[in-house]
């Protein structure tokens, strides 16, 4: 293990850090910029040029109020709660792939933290550990509806952990690996000229495999929004009827880091549907640009082009938000166990003998 | 001491002294904490022994999927040291004697097993997802096979247990 | 004779139905599509949002804000504290001491008799405009001004510092 590849590898996990945090930042900002917008009004444009430094603003006010701990036998696990809701939504990060390969001095960089070959698997289980930190902070809260909250929370992740599981089978059934980088490689470019193949002619179709798995990307999606609690599955802090959900009791930054987890929940399944689904970091015509222009150039593009599809799917969050109304707590649970996974078999067994029948 | 030692000694600590602190801790929901965190330190203890996927699904299914349904039932029965229930002398005396004999099974195992080095400690390929997979596929096809029949049943005998009785039986 | 329950005032009446849904409709996909095309739409419309202390909204003209105590062309006060404004103000706001013109002071006050004292208690008044119609001197208006905010009662209290016209105030 040489010194440099350590070096670049904490570089690596540094500004992948930083970006997390900066983007959770600035997506609280663009959730109010983006209410506003699709409400006709112009939302928060006083602090710093446009509002840019509202962000800012909101976080020293989070750290400026009272931290109340309330009277619970817990008081280290009321700490520990948010804590670990916040550990849990920044490790998933480092297993996704932000780009191709940068050249630099005969180094070869992967833009990644760490390429292990389960790391999709790797993804479920951190989030099915996040469960742990809302049902910790709700429970140690020693309050009735953040006790609910909490319940409803972790049954609702659970239930969702389920389908959104067995939808991202049908495409690793397609990708035939689990890597998160493998699995973006597989979807080179924009349009496989070999993608369908009719005794010896070859019929071209979209690489990406949101074209090819379009009923595994629905039923991801509609689990991504009940496993990062989003509208219209924010039922455990539904306001109208559990006060604040399983965050009633917290204040000042044990309140900002459940809040802001969300968001980097919501940036990281954001990056996971643009990596299975959107081609992550591929875009068309980058073997052109690679050929042409350099290696480096088309890697740095393919940058541009994940966080475009990252960005574009926290917008879609926020855009569903403003449009579909919540969903009452039997509806949510019928969806979940009695649609979504059906369906996501079904899907199964039909790519299964798809793929069966096209491989061979 | 390699890096290897280190980890695997602060890993088995971390794993008897959680597994020590779930017998020993008076709340059930510490018990479970204590068991979560016993269950990360055997993940690490798989991923020491290059299988990695047994590592995380070790952690999906049993740090998050059965260890919650544990904590929601003890948090929604609220569970604390007032309430817990004093265990009649024989069924503590059977629970010594039943762990007694399982301590002796696993003695004598362990005496039975002349060379404790695993096999995959060296080869970081064999615990892969592919190796796993063709192993599965080949050699213990039938025993998975089996497996898998077995949990589809129990599937089954759960949706029957949970399915309402019949309006036929019990009139509404 | 039409049935009762077809009538609707409204001319937007819609009949309830309980037919059960169609496929499509129960895929909601078609109808979460069409409600994102409508917030899109939103989106992009020109918004409503007036940035107030730059842009200010346009009051009507008869727009009924705080109160002014006019001034003569001469710059003399032309409220002679008759009393009717007190009178016919339904929320009892005004107050006011009358007091006679001495030597000298013509160019202060208009007529023989002034109000010394004018009070207003903007927390009572309902800016009705009443005390403007009755005013025979053309003395008190209403202006397009609003009543800015303050921290304590006592600063609703407007007294003739904050009422009279300024004199250097050109308009009207």
């Amino acid at each position: 293990m040489d010194i440099l590849f350590i070096l670049e590898k904490s570089v690596i996990i540094l500004v992948v850090f930083a970006i997390t945090m900066l983007i959770a930042l600035y997506s609280t900002f663009g959730e109010r910029v983006f209410a506003a917008y699709f409400q006709d009004r112009l939302g928060p444009n006083r602090a710093g040029p446009l509002g840019l430094l509202q962000p800012l603003a909101d976080g020293v006010k989070m750290f400026t109020k009272e931290d109340f701990i309330p009277d619970t036998p817990n008081k280290f696990l009321f700490i520990f709660g948010p804590f670990m809701f916040m550990t849990t939504a920044l490790i998933s990060s480092s297993v996704i792939p932000w780009g191709d390969k940068l050249v630099i001095m005969g180094r070869t960089i992967q833009l990644q933290a760490a390429d292990i070959n389960v790391a999709i698997l790797f993804v479920f289980g951190v989030v099915s550990i996040g469960v742990y930190g809302i049902m910790i902070g709700g429970w140690a809260s020693n309050n009735k509806f953040s006790l609910l909250g909490a319940v409803r929370a972790s049954s609702q992740m659970i239930s969702y952990e389920v389908a959104m599981g067995l939808s991202i089978i049908a495409v690793l059934m397609v990708s035939e690996t689990l890597s998160l980088r493998g699995i973006v490689e597989k979807q080179h470019g924009f349009i496989d000229w070999t993608a369908i193949k009719i005794g010896n002619t070859y019929l071209p179709w979209f690489s990406w495999y949101v074209f090819k798995q379009p009923l595994a990307f629905l039923i991801f999606l509609i689990c991504a929004f009940a496993e990062t609690n989003r509208t219209p599955f924010d039922l455990p802090e539904c306001e109208s009827e559990l006060v604040g959900g399983y965050h009633t009791e917290y204040s000042s930054m044990k309140l900002g880091f459940y809040l802001f987890a969300e968001y980097i929940n919501m940036f990281i399944s954001s990056a996971l549907i643009a990596l299975l689904f959107f081609g992550g970091f591929n875009y068309p015509g980058m073997d052109w640009v690679s050929n042409n222009i350099g290696v480096n150039a088309a890697t740095l593009l393919g940058v541009g082009a994940m966080f475009a599809k990252t960005l574009f799917g926290i917008f879609f969050y926020m855009w569903v938000r403003w449009t579909v109304a919540r969903f009452r707590y039997d509806q949510l649970m019928n969806l979940g166990w009695k649609i979504l996974i059906p369906l996501a078999i079904v899907n199964i067994v039909v790519t299964g003998a798809v793929v069966l029948f096209t491989t061979n | 001491m390699s890096l290897t030692l280190i980890l695997f000694l602060f890993l088995s600590f971390a794993a008897v002294f959680c597994g020590l602190m779930t017998v020993f801790s008076r709340n059930p929901i510490h018990s479970v904490l204590y068991l979560i965190g016993c269950f990360f330190a055997i993940a690490g203890h798989y991923l020491l022994l290059n299988a990695q996927f047994l590592a995380v699904v070790h952690i999906i299914v049993y740090a998050g999927a059965i260890m919650v349904l544990f904590l929601f039932t003890i948090m929604l029965m609220n569970l604390n040291e007032e309430t817990e229930q004093h265990k009649p002398a024989l069924a503590r005396m059977g629970a010594v004697i039943s762990a007694g004999l399982l301590m002796f099974v696993l003695l004598a195992i362990f005496k039975k097993v002349d060379d404790m080095a695993v096999p995959g400690f060296q080869n970081s390929t064999l615990g892969t997802i592919e190796n796993l997979g063709k192993v599965l596929m080949n050699e213990y096809l039938f025993p998975f096979e089996f497996a898998s029949v077995l949990l589809l049943t129990a599937m089954i005998g759960a949706v029957l247990l949970a399915k309402k009785d019949s309006p036929k039986t019990v009139n509404q | 004779m039409t049935d009762y329950k077809s009538i609707s005032l409204s001319g937007r009446k819609k009949d309830v139905s309980e037919r059960d849904m169609t496929f499509m409709e129960k895929l909601y996909l078609p109808a979460i599509m069409k409600g994102m095309g409508i917030t899109l739409r939103h989106f992009f419309r020109p918004k409503a949002t007036i940035q107030y202390p730059e842009q200010k909204r346009e009051f009507s003209p008869v727009f009924r804000g705080r109160h002014i105590l006019m001034r003569d062309e001469n710059g003399a006060e032309r409220c002679t504290a008759c009393g009717l404004c007190a009178l016919s103000c339904p929320a009892e706001a005004i107050t006011m001491t009358s007091a006679e013109r001495e030597k000298g002071e013509e160019n202060l006050y208009r007529e023989e008799k002034y109000a010394s004292t004018y009070e207003i208690n903007m927390l009572r008044c309902i800016f009705c405009g009443l005390c403007e119609e009755a005013c025979p001197k053309e003395a008190i208006f209403l202006t397009q001004d609003m009543a800015p905010a303050d921290y304590r009662r006592e600063g609703f209290i407007y007294g003739k510092e904050k009422l009279v016209m300024k004199i250097e105030d050109p308009k009207k």
